[in-house]
C-alpha cells in the first residue's frame, strides 16, 4: 500500500523509530503497513500542530505588542492592569469574543457568511507552512514556493469578497470592493518582488532562498546588492503592507468611512477569525519577509570568528523568531505612524509608482546579476 | 478630479513627489519612533496607584474656591462681578453692610451641581479673589454638600 511520505530529518527519524516501537505491540496487530501509516499520521498531525501553534500562538502575543505599540507611539501605556502590565488582558479579550452570540444580519447569504472568515484563514495557514523555520524545521519544502505563495495569497481576499458581499450591508460591500481592486493591484508589485528574489537566489524554493543568505550579514539579500536589495525590500515592505490590508493600506475597513468595511456585520467567534487571520497574515508576511531578505534562519555573523561562533550557537529558530519579530514591529511603527491614502491614490501610488520602480528594478537586478553576480 | 498639465511640468512633479513624499514620511516616522523609545514623554497616568503623589496641572479646572490668606480673609468686596458672569448662575454672592454702613461680603454661595468648571467667574474678578481649585476627587453621595459657602469670614470691603 502506498503511504505518501517525502524525505526529511525529522519525518525520517519518526519513520524508523515507528517500527522499533511497534515491536512491542502485539504479533498478530504487526505490519508493514500500519506502521507507515502511524508514521505517516505522526508526521502529518506533527505538521499541523506545528502549524497551528506558531499562527494561533502568535495571535494573542501580537495583539498584545500591538496595542504597547501603539500606546507607547502615542504617549500611553496601554493595558496596565489585567495581569503584569496587562498581559492577561489579550485572554480576557479572547474568552469574551468566543462567548459571544453569534448571529447573521437578516438578509445575509448564511452560508457564505459563515464560510468567509474560515476561507480567510486557509491563506496565512498554507504560507506558515512552506516557511523554513530552521535547516531541517520545514512542513512542505516544495520546489515552487514562491509561486505557491504568490497563487495562495490571492484566497485572503476571497473570503473578504465573500464576507462583505454576503453580509447584506452596503458598507461591507463596499469594503470588500475596494479590498478586491486593492489586492488585485498590489498582488503584481508583491510578485514582482518576489521575482527579484528568485532572481538573485536562482531557485524558487524558499529553503535555497534561505541557504543562499548563509554566510556574513552582507550575504543576505537585502545587502548582497548594494543599494538594489535595500530599495527592494522597502518595495516588498510596502507591497506586503497593502497586500495584508493593513492601515495605512486598510481602505478596505477605513473606520472613518465604512464603520469597519467588510467586517462590519460580524460579531464573535467570525470576527476573531477576520482579526485572527490578519493577525497570522502578520506573521506570515514577516517571516517572508525575514526569509527573502533578512538571512532566513542564519545568524547576523558579522566574519569575526569569535562573535560569531557563539552567534552560530543560537538556534535557528530563534533568530528567524527574532527576524519576524522585528519585521511585526517595524509594520505596527508604519500603521501607528502614517495616514490613510484616499482610495484614487492608492490605485495611483500603485499603477503609476511602484509598478514602474518595480519594473526598473528588476532590469537593474537582471543587469547586476550579469556583469557583477 | 484631473488637473490639465503639461506632460513635461508632470513628469517634474512626479518627480519631485518621489523626492518630497519619501522624505515626509520619514520626519513623520523620526516622531514616532521618538516617542516609541522615549518613556519620558508618556502622558497616562496611573490614577488609582499614585494617588498619593498625583499632581495636577496648573490650568486643571476643579471647583471654586476663594484664595484666603492664614487669618482665613479674602479680598472679596462682593460687587458681584462673578455672579453676573456665570452662564448658570451658579454663584450667589450675598452681601451685608458692615457696621460703618458699608457694603461687605455676607456669604459667598457657590451651587457646585450646577457649575460646568467654565472659569469665567474667575476672569471677571477684578479683585482676584477666587480661583479654580486643583481638587479633581470630588464625587459625593449626598447632595446637599454640593452647595457651600466659600468664606470663612466676611469681606473687609
Amino acid at each position: 500500500m502506498f503511504v505518501p511520505s517525502i524525505t526529511h530529518p525529522v519525518g525520517d527519524f519518526i519513520r524508523e523509530w515507528v517500527p522499533k516501537l511497534s515491536a512491542y505491540l502485539p504479533e498478530q496487530l504487526q505490519s508493514q503497513t500500519l506502521d507507515s501509516i502511524a508514521a505517516f499520521l505522526i508526521n502529518a498531525l506533527l505538521c499541523i500542530i506545528a502549524v497551528c501553534a506558531v499562527n494561533i500562538g502568535s495571535a494573542p502575543i501580537l495583539i498584545y505588542m500591538e496595542r504597547k505599540v501603539c500606546a507607547h507611539v502615542q504617549c500611553r501605556l496601554g493595558p496596565m492592569r489585567l495581569g503584569w502590565h496587562g498581559t492577561l488582558q489579550t485572554i480576557a479579550d479572547v474568552i469574551k469574543m468566543l462567548f459571544k452570540e453569534v448571529y447573521s444580519p437578516s438578509g445575509a447569504d448564511k452560508l457564505m457568511f459563515y464560510v468567509a472568515p474560515l476561507i480567510v484563514l486557509i491563506a496565512p495557514f498554507i504560507i506558515a507552512a512552506l516557511i523554513p523555520f530552521d535547516h531541517n524545521l520545514i512542513v512542505a519544502d516544495i520546489d515552487m514556493g514562491i509561486p505557491m505563495i504568490i497563487a495562495v495569497n490571492g484566497f485572503g481576499v476571497l473570503g473578504i469578497l465573500l464576507g462583505g458581499w454576503s453580509s447584506n450591508n452596503k458598507y461591507s460591500l463596499l469594503g470588500a470592493l475596494r479590498s478586491g481592486a486593492q489586492m488585485i493591484s498590489y498582488e503584481i508589485s508583491f510578485a514582482m518582488i518576489l521575482l527579484f528574489v528568485v532572481m538573485i537566489s536562482g531557485s524558487t524554493s524558499l529553503m535555497d532562498i534561505a541557504q543562499a543568505q548563509d554566510g556574513t550579514v552582507l550575504d543576505w539579500f537585502i545587502f548582497k546588492i548594494p543599494v538594489l536589495g535595500f530599495i527592494a525590500f522597502i518595495l516588498f515592505f510596502i507591497s506586503s503592507t497593502a497586500e495584508m490590508n493593513r492601515a495605512p493600506f486598510d481602505i478596505a475597513e477605513a473606520e472613518q468611512e465604512l464603520t469597519g468595511g467588510y467586517h462590519t456585520e460580524y460579531n464573535g467567534t467570525p470576527f476573531a477569525m477576520f482579526y485572527l487571520a490578519e493577525y497570522i497574515a502578520l506573521v506570515t508576511n514577516s517571516a517572508l519577509a525575514a526569509t527573502c531578505f533578512l538571512g532566513g534562519f542564519h545568524a547576523p555573523c558579522i566574519g569575526v570568528a569569535a562573535i560569531d561562533g557563539v552567534l552560530q550557537m543560537v538556534p535557528g529558530v530563534v533568530w528567524l523568531f527574532a527576524k519576524i519579530y522585528f519585521m511585526i514591529w517595524c509594520y505596527m511603527m508604519v500603521r501607528w505612524t502614517f495616514v490613510r491614502p484616499r482610495v484614487d491614490q492608492l490605485m495611483d501610488f500603485e499603477w503609476k509608482f511602484l509598478l514602474p520602480v518595480n519594473l526598473v528594478l528588476l532590469a537593474a537586478g537582471a543587469v547586476w546579476m550579469i556583469f557583477v553576480g | 478630479m484631473q488637473e490639465r498639465l503639461s506632460t513635461r511640468r508632470y513628469i517634474k512633479r512626479y518627480l519631485k513627489r518621489c523626492i518630497t513624499g519619501p522624505w515626509s514620511l520619514i520626519c513623520g516616522l523620526s516622531v514616532s519612533l521618538k516617542y516609541f523609545f522615549d518613556p519620558r514623554r508618556i502622558v497616562t497616568e496611573q490614577y488609582p496607584e499614585n494617588r498619593k503623589t498625583l499632581k495636577m496641572h496648573e490650568r486643571y479646572r476643579g471647583r471654586l474656591e476663594m484664595i484666603e490668606d492664614a487669618e482665613g480673609n479674602n479680598h472679596c468686596t462682593a460687587c458681584g462681578m462673578c455672579e453676573r458672569a456665570c452662564p448658570n448662575a451658579s454663584i450667589n454672592v450675598l452681601s451685608t453692610k458692615n457696621i460703618a454702613g458699608k457694603k461687605v461680603l455676607g456669604r459667598y454661595v457657590y451651587h457646585f451641581a450646577s457649575c460646568t468648571q467654565c472659569g469665567l467667574c474667575v476672569e471677571a474678578c477684578p479683585f482676584g479673589a477666587i480661583r479654580m481649585s486643583q481638587a479633581f476627587e470630588v464625587a459625593t453621595t449626598d447632595p446637599n454638600s454640593l452647595e457651600m459657602i466659600l468664606n470663612k469670614k466676611e469681606g473687609q470691603g
